[in-house]
């Protein structure tokens, strides 16, 4: 690698200036814990590295009128940690808390899961069903992307150049709502998705679904916001039917691959259950109940 | 590129080295500062012997770049003991003969530490998930459990 700059500028327009200066491939840095190991293996060479934990606000959470806002570098163990986040968001947590190991736990972001854009990336399926806007600040200013207009491809984002992702704003949380994440592995820890699903839902005093968003990981190029499945669950209480049409709308959105981890079948399947699976405890915690995914 | 300096504090004692942008905090510790307890088992922190703490969070050293240290403070396994006297955890991996080949100890005893520190009374499925990122090919991590629960309550002083 030769020719490697690191620099870890203290303002937002410093880091944008760099980004934007660089004649070769600049690489933002957050936790590292995807790209120092592409810088190991050789698969990535950038020229220039700008770390932003410098940046203020760039490692906090922040609560604005019902809405939090967790900057971009955020490791996972602070997130975890934040009674707030725990409260509005547990399908967001359980999610970022499945990524690796305590000590990846020490370094992961929201900002380097999503923009590494893995399809079984564990936190974005719940940033997607979470509704999250990822703030991106370049050379032509500030812009709100939806999440899941960040992800194009696999290791592919839509920001140009000189972007990066300062932060991302959670919206209020209307009463009666609940989020969940769950992923498939064949062990209990420390293993990537077979399939992951993300569901948020709100519901009305008689339990009726007035608004979802749900995902799906690891069965397409990129994770996928699923409007069949918001569909299944919008104007319907949780019931038989209701888990029946949601299990068939995650399995029509598959897109997967064979690959070590399943079979196109296997993973088509093991969505519609997993779908069934988050809706449940979703539904549960929309109503109040604190409920344990993991 | 030219060699980046950085200053730092390791171990308590402030330390100054020059290094590549791209050096990890496990190369830099290990072969420009001569701290070679922490090991480098995978380098893609996937086995945890080269754990160390940052300002208190337990991280792998190899998913870190030797320049990200500057201004922090690095602990790393030789500044887990005070002096002579071995810390709980280190005493009770002896006692309980918690190692084989010996090459995850390092990892452990400072991912265990970080562990106690964190939650004084870890419940045996606690300590086992914490250390799910630290693996061990020999031991089957039932004495390195033990050694890690026999430590806490120690800590806790009920135990000796």
């Amino acid at each position: 690698m030769p020719g490697l700059t690191y620099s870890a500028p203290t303002t937002v327009d410093d880091a944008v200036k760099l980004l934007a200066g660089s004649s070769g491939l600049a690489k933002v840095l957050s936790g590292g814990t995807d790209l120092l190991v592409q810088l190991r293996s050789g698969r990535m060479k950038p020229e220039l590295i700008v770390d932003t934990k410098k940046i203020p606000g760039i490692m906090d959470i922040r609560e604005e009128g019902g809405a939090f806002v967790v900057g971009a570098a955020t490791p996972g163990a602070v997130v975890e940690a934040h009674a707030g986040m725990n409260k509005a968001w547990p399908g967001v947590v359980e999610a970022l808390d499945l990524i690796g190991s305590t000590q990846v736990q020490g370094r992961c972001s929201l900002a380097g899961n999503l923009c590494n854009a893995s399809p079984a990336a564990d936190s974005v399926p719940a940033l997607y069903a979470a509704g999250a806007i990822a703030v991106v600040v370049g050379g032509k200013g500030r812009r709100e992307v939806p999440v899941e207009q960040i992800p194009t491809a696999p290791g592919r984002t839509s920001l140009a150049k000189d972007e990066f992702i300062l932060e991302f704003k959670f919206p209020p949380r209307p009463p009666r709502s609940g989020d969940a994440y769950l992923r498939f592995i064949p062990r209990t820890e420390m293993d990537i998705a077979v399939v992951g699903c993300g569901i948020s839902v709100t519901l009305d005093e008689k339990g009726v679904c007035t608004a979802a968003r749900a995902s799906l990981g690891a069965v397409a190029p990129t994770v996928l916001l699923v409007k069949e499945m918001s569909d299944a669950l919008i104007g319907h209480t949780l019931d038989d039917a209701t888990l029946a049409a949601l299990d068939k709308a995650a399995q029509a959105a598959c897109k997967p691959i064979n690959d070590k981890r399943g079979t196109i079948e296997y993973r088509t399947k093991v969505a519609g259950v997993l779908a069934r699976r988050v809706a449940k405890i979703a539904f549960d915690r929309a109503s109040g109940k604190t409920v344990k995914a993991h | 590129m030219a060699k980046q300096y950085v200053s730092t504090t390791i171990n308590g004692e402030t330390a100054e080295y020059l290094c590549e942008p791209q050096q990890t905090l496990l190369d830099v510790l290990r072969d420009v500062v001569g701290l070679t307890g922490s090991k480098e088992g995978c380098a893609s922190g996937d086995c945890g012997a080269c754990s160390v703490l940052i300002d208190g969070t337990l991280v792998c050293s190899c998913l870190v770049l030797g320049v990200e240290a500057d201004g922090k403070s690095v602990t790393t396994v030789e500044g887990i003991a005070q002096g002579e006297k071995l810390h709980p955890v280190q005493q009770k991996f002896l006692e309980h003969a918690a190692l084989q080949c010996g090459f995850c100890t390092p990892g452990l005893i400072v991912a265990s530490k970080a562990l106690l520190d964190a939650n004084p009374n870890p419940t045996e499925t606690e300590a086992r998930y914490w250390l799910a990122g630290n693996l061990c090919r020999c031991t089957g991590y039932d004495k390195i459990i033990r050694a890690v629960m026999d430590a806490a309550a120690v800590m806790r002083g009920e135990a000796s």
